[in-house]
């Protein structure tokens, strides 16, 4: 573009533009434009045919009353004529007028695009360029439609100049981001890689953003960008400081091509090619290297272009992550950044540092810093940049130095700014958690995070130190101390009064013994904050209040008066009101054996993933948790505190509370578990004939099957073994053990192999289905050389899955010698969709010790798949048909396992559908389709997988004509990727 | 990835902004206003990078102009920042003083209109970050 010169612009526009200037109010404004909008209108409309050089000025000026802020609603007219000027400027401001003042008028639109048409052809580079960023600039999809074919053959046509081919490669980059579906991939997409070798280095930058933008899509069609763009890099980074000329920004030779080449290449793993990667690990040496050299440069400018490209370097030797020489340079490079005085590169140092923690090969060195990290987070005065520091210290943290970190942090905390106060207690939670050594430690820190930060402490937090209380009785006694302790302290915070609450109501006897925390004592000062809490506290201590009369028979009449009193009985509040009067009744009807066994001891949780983590994932949106995910670099932590172990009565008794603590479904936070669960007992039992005072087994053992959880899988079993012999009651059959679901779901997308395994017995699981019957075999292996006794597997149907699952078994042998298998053979016929798989209870006795265990039986929904196979039209019509919202169900979920297309597809065929070839127009995804067979009925499905490898992440979705059944298959087969 | 590029005043005032991904237009002003708030807000001390929702701003302030950027969190922070500047020096050489880019007209004058809109766009020479459509 033409420098400004004086004489060269339009007189007359510059004459308004100072008018407009010199105006000394809005309405002197107004009037000036309105007079210039009449004079310009009636140019317009006189006989007299207009110069191109007055069309231009006035398009001009009507454009530039636009830019103040008025409308125009003539004149786009004129501006299409200017688009066939032949002169430059007559052209330039017909196509800016159209970018700023698009209009979907049809009429224009034809017009227009005939003349970028004809600019396009024209041969003449400059006008060529300007149709390019005119459709550029509008972007519409219909640009994108009238044009998208064209520009591709501009971009590789071998005659087009430098100047058109780089225009073209950001128009199509632009349109590709607008509407993808509209550029074609054809035979250019090759020769576009080959413009990395361009000599023009504006050509070469252009194509770079396009191919980094194209190959996200479509990484294989352009792989070979990898080893163009490796030797690009290494000339710019081996050239010279004068080299590049033009393209050499305070003495770094083109800064920001260097940092798209890296970043091109970080769309890639590591180079297959040895020489390649050779030239590759030169060019990131060399960068490395350049960073300790004297500066050729006092200049910032000059510095700051060479740390883009340094900071880039280190993203892409992290993503490599396969080269421990480069990543500890880096490392020692960002180090010594941390403590340069420029805050700008402390935190880019610090934000990359973060990733390279969870690297293997330089965590250690990362590890060094952390002096320099904490004294950053002391004294930096930026809250970003302490942030960063925060962020890096949870990074680093591992067994060694997790009592210092989290000591550090939490001393930041009192400080801390508000708004990252919440996400900094969530961290410590999770350190102190993972990597407590004694629980004494993690039971302090909790409970120091509730004092210093007590607001910020979620629902979360402390369920979670309760949970692992719970299950950890080394811990038990030495909480109810500290917790006590805490109590004691004049202001406490609210959430310090629950946990403190829940805590000594579970194991406050532990510490009953010492008199200064008698039982009187600890509830004088439990009820000492009663009044001061909310609600959902105050029904919590309630419950706390009732099991210490189980507790502490001694300080039933103290506990009875409180809940007697008026404010108690008829409070307003309809919960704590039915506390108070159900605890009151239960205290004085209930045997001393009835309250022992209602507020027994809560039983260990099951273990699943920490609801923290689960709540810092959805803090920091996906892959915000990959720093934790470090087994590989501690795997022993894993071991230790990846949970709490489950203890053998997980096993036996699941919790029926699970739910209540856990976070699936949030409880109000008021009802302790077993408390809550005795409320709701009480109504039964008073109402039930069984509510005479004194109580008798019948109604203890209703109480204890009340206990049981209310789970989908409970069970209320019918036997399908005609054996009458073998059949145990069903009350006898247990819920199934905690690993039934990871067990069953390595048999989703399989047939044959290993369903169960312990010390005692292997079963073995070979299967075949056809249409909607199937055949199992199942083979006990009997693993120890001593007989097993009484040993009998049975199928149970929960629920209503009899009348969807008819399973007949053939009754085995009722001993197993030691070391022998025996075989057990299961007819199934599925008489109509189903969502829960029956269960296999196997009892036996094993020297004389009974053993019980329940599995879940591998027998899903998608075993009765019928594959079918279609052309891509049958099926985008039938995709189609199934279009109500609730015929799909999809799921985005993260990658579990590697992402390996053929891996992939042996598992969608696994799940039993056909795979339909050449279906998506991306190849990457995977598209099937099958019918469910059942006796009842038939159950057309759809289904499609988007793997994104770039995100590690999947898109699931399915559609079939029965809305459960899309649910349960999409929840089934998202577990196996 | 670029999403926005703003050129601010201190009174706050939009003097020029371009978009790179569509923002609706009522939507641009809040979040014009916004964005400025929080670079206006900033000491010298603070570094020049805000963590603004699910992007990132890399702000520049050149006398009583501030230049803003709204980026993706893959971008590479020091290379939009000195990019900025790449920028400046060209509106620089090509107008002479940006800092005066203050009120509309001026704008207009010192740039004629079809600069001030095509700049963002073409006036760079390919070796910047965001070379015309970024």
């Amino acid at each position: 573009m033409p420098a400004v010169s004086k004489g060269d612009g339009m007189r007359g526009l510059a004459v308004f533009i100072s008018d407009i200037r010199n105006c000394k109010s809005k309405e002197a404004e107004i009037k000036r434009i309105n007079k210039e909008l009449a004079n310009i209108r009636s140019k317009f409309k006189g006989d007299k045919a207009l110069d191109g050089y007055s069309k231009k000025k006035y398009v001009c000026k009507l454009l530039f009353i636009f830019l103040l802020g008025h409308d125009i609603d003539f004149g786009h007219m004129e501006a299409v004529n200017l688009l066939s000027s032949n002169k430059y400027t007559e052209k330039q401001i017909g196509y800016l007028f159209i970018s700023v003042l698009v209009n979907s008028n049809s009429e224009l639109i034809r017009l227009i695009n005939n003349a970028i048409k004809n600019d396009l052809a024209s041969r003449n580079p400059t006008f060529m360029c300007l149709a390019l960023h005119c459709i550029a600039n509008v972007g519409s999809r219909e640009m994108g439609e009238a044009f998208a074919a064209d520009i591709p053959r501009i971009l590789v046509a071998g005659d087009s100049m430098d100047s058109v081919k780089q225009s073209a490669a950001l128009c199509l980059l632009r349109l590709y981001k607008a509407s993808p579906d509209l550029v074609p991939m054809g035979e250019w997409t090759a020769r576009v890689v080959h413009l990395l070798n361009d000599q023009h280095m504006g050509v070469v930058t252009a194509a770079v953003s396009l191919i980094t933008c194209l190959c996200k899509k479509n990484p294989d069609d352009f792989k070979t960008c990898i080893s163009l763009a490796v030797s690009r890099l290494s000339r710019i980074v081996s050239s010279a400081s004068t080299d590049l000329q033009d393209y050499t920004y305070y003495f770094v030779p083109a800064p920001w091509l260097s940092v798209k080449l890296l970043r091109l290449l970080q769309c890639y793993p590591p180079p297959e090619d040895a020489a390649v990667k050779g030239r590759l690990v030169e060019c990131l040496e060399t960068v490395l290297n350049k960073a300790q050299e004297p500066p050729k440069s006092k200049k910032v400018q000059h510095s700051n272009a060479k740390n883009a490209i340094l900071f880039e370097t280190i993203s892409l030797i992290i993503h490599y992550d396969s080269e421990p020489n480069l990543l500890v340079r880096a490392c020692n490079q960002l180090g010594q950044f941390l403590q340069h005085r420029e805050t700008n590169l402390r935190y880019l140092a610090l934000e990359s540092m973060c990733t390279l923690a969870s690297s293997e090969f330089s965590h250690e060195a990362v590890k060094t810093h952390i002096d320099t990290v904490i004294n950053a987070l002391k004294t930096e005065r930026d809250v970003s940049v302490r942030q960063r520091a925060a962020d890096l210290l949870y990074a680093m943290c591992d067994r060694s130095n997790a009592k210092q970190i989290v000591s550090e942090m939490l001393r930041y905390l009192e400080t801390a700014d508000y708004a990252i106060r919440e996400e900094i207690v969530l961290k410590v939670a999770i350190l102190a958690e993972k990597y407590a050594v004694d629980y004494s430690w993690y039971v302090d820190t909790i409970l120091n995070l509730i004092r210093i930060a007590g607001d910020y402490v979620s629902e979360e937090v402390w369920y979670r130190v309760l949970q692992i209380v719970t299950n950890r009785d080394d811990v038990q006694g030495y909480a109810a101390k500290t917790v006590f302790e805490a109590l004691q302290a004049p202001a406490c915070h609210e959430n310090m009064v629950k946990v403190g609450g829940y805590i000594l109501g579970e194991f406050g006897n532990l510490i009953a013994g010492d008199p200064r925390s008698s039982p009187p004592v600890q509830f004088s000062l439990l009820h000492s904050k009663f009044h001061l809490c909310s609600v959902a506290t105050r029904a919590l201590l309630l419950s706390t209040y009732i099991k210490f009369i189980n507790l502490f028979p001694e300080t039933k009449a103290t506990i009875q008066a409180v809940l007697r009193a008026g404010s108690q009985l008829r409070n307003a509040d309809v919960e704590l009101q039915q506390r108070a009067v159900e605890y009151l009744t239960l205290s004085s009807v209930a045997s001393t054996d009835v309250l022992a066994t209602v507020l027994e001891e809560m039983p260990p949780f099951p273990e699943r993933e920490s609801s923290i983590l689960a709540k810092l994932k959805r803090k920091k949106g996906p892959g915000a948790g990959s720093a934790l995910d470090d087994g590989r670099r501690d795997p022993s932590s894993n071991d230790i505190n990846g949970g709490v172990e489950p203890t053998p009565s997980t096993v036996s008794t699941p919790s029926p509370s699970a739910d209540l603590l856990g976070l699936r479904a949030a409880p109000p936070p008021a009802a302790p578990p077993a408390s809550a669960g005795a409320g709701n007992l009480l109504v039964d039992v008073f109402d039930g004939p069984a509510a005479q005072p004194s109580l008798g087994p019948t109604p203890e053992e209703a109480f204890l099957s009340e206990l049981e959880p209310p789970a989908p899988e409970s069970p209320m079993a019918l036997l399908a073994d005609p054996a009458p012999a073998a059949d145990p009651g069903p009350e006898d059959i247990g819920p199934p053990i905690p690993e039934a679901d990871e067990l069953l779901n390595k048999f989703v997308c399989k047939n044959n192999g290993v369903l169960f395994e312990n010390q005692l017995l292997q079963i073995g699981v070979k299967s075949e289905f056809r249409q909607n019957l199937g055949r199992m075999y199942l083979f006990y292996g009997n693993k120890t050389s001593v007989q097993f006794q009484n040993f009998s597997p049975t199928v149970v149907h929960p629920g209503d899955l009899q009348t969807q699952l008819a399973v007949q078994t053939k009754r085995v042998a009722a001993q197993v010698d030691g070391g022998a298998q025996v075989q057990q053979v299961l007819n199934i016929e599925c008489l109509r969709d189903f969502l829960t798989p029956p269960l296999l209870s196997v009892r036996f006795r094993y020297g004389g010790a009974p053993q019980a265990f329940t599995l879940k039986l591998p027998v899903t929904i998608n075993k009765f798949f019928q594959p079918t196979e279609m052309a891509a039209q049958d099926f985008f019509q039938r995709w189609k048909q199934l279009s109500l919202p609730q015929q799909e169900a999809q799921k985005i979920f993260k990658a579990n396992h590697p992402m390996d297309a053929e891996v992939t597809k042996a598992k969608l065929l696994g799940f039993g559908s056909a795979l339909l070839d050449n279906v998506d127009p991306n190849p990457e995804n995977f598209v099937g389709a099958g019918i469910i067979q059942t006796k009842a009925l038939q159950v057309g499905c759809l289904l499609r997988l988007e793997p994104n490898a770039q995100a590690q992440m999947y898109r699931l979705t399915l559609r079939t004509s029965k809305e459960p059944v899309s649910r349960h298959l999409c929840e089934l087969l998202a577990q196996q990727f | 990835m670029i999403k926005f590029f703003l050129m601010v005043n201190k009174q706050g005032q939009t003097r020029l902004s371009k978009y790179y991904e569509h923002v609706d237009i009522n939507k641009r002003t809040l979040l014009e206003t916004e964005v400025i708030k929080s670079c206006l807000s900033r000491s010298n001390e603070q570094c020049s990078f805000i963590e603004y929702k699910d992007f990132k701003l890399i702000y520049r302030q050149y006398a009583a102009l501030f230049i803003v950027v709204g980026v993706n969190d893959t971008e590479n922070e020091m290379a939009i920042y000195e990019f900025i500047h790449n920028f400046v020096e060209v509106l620089d050489e090509y107008f002479s003083r940006v800092e005066s880019i203050d009120e509309p007209p001026k704008i207009c004058s010192a740039l004629e209109p079809q600069q001030a809109c095509f700049s963002p766009d073409s006036s760079f020479k390919g070796a910047a970050s965001t070379t015309p459509i970024y």
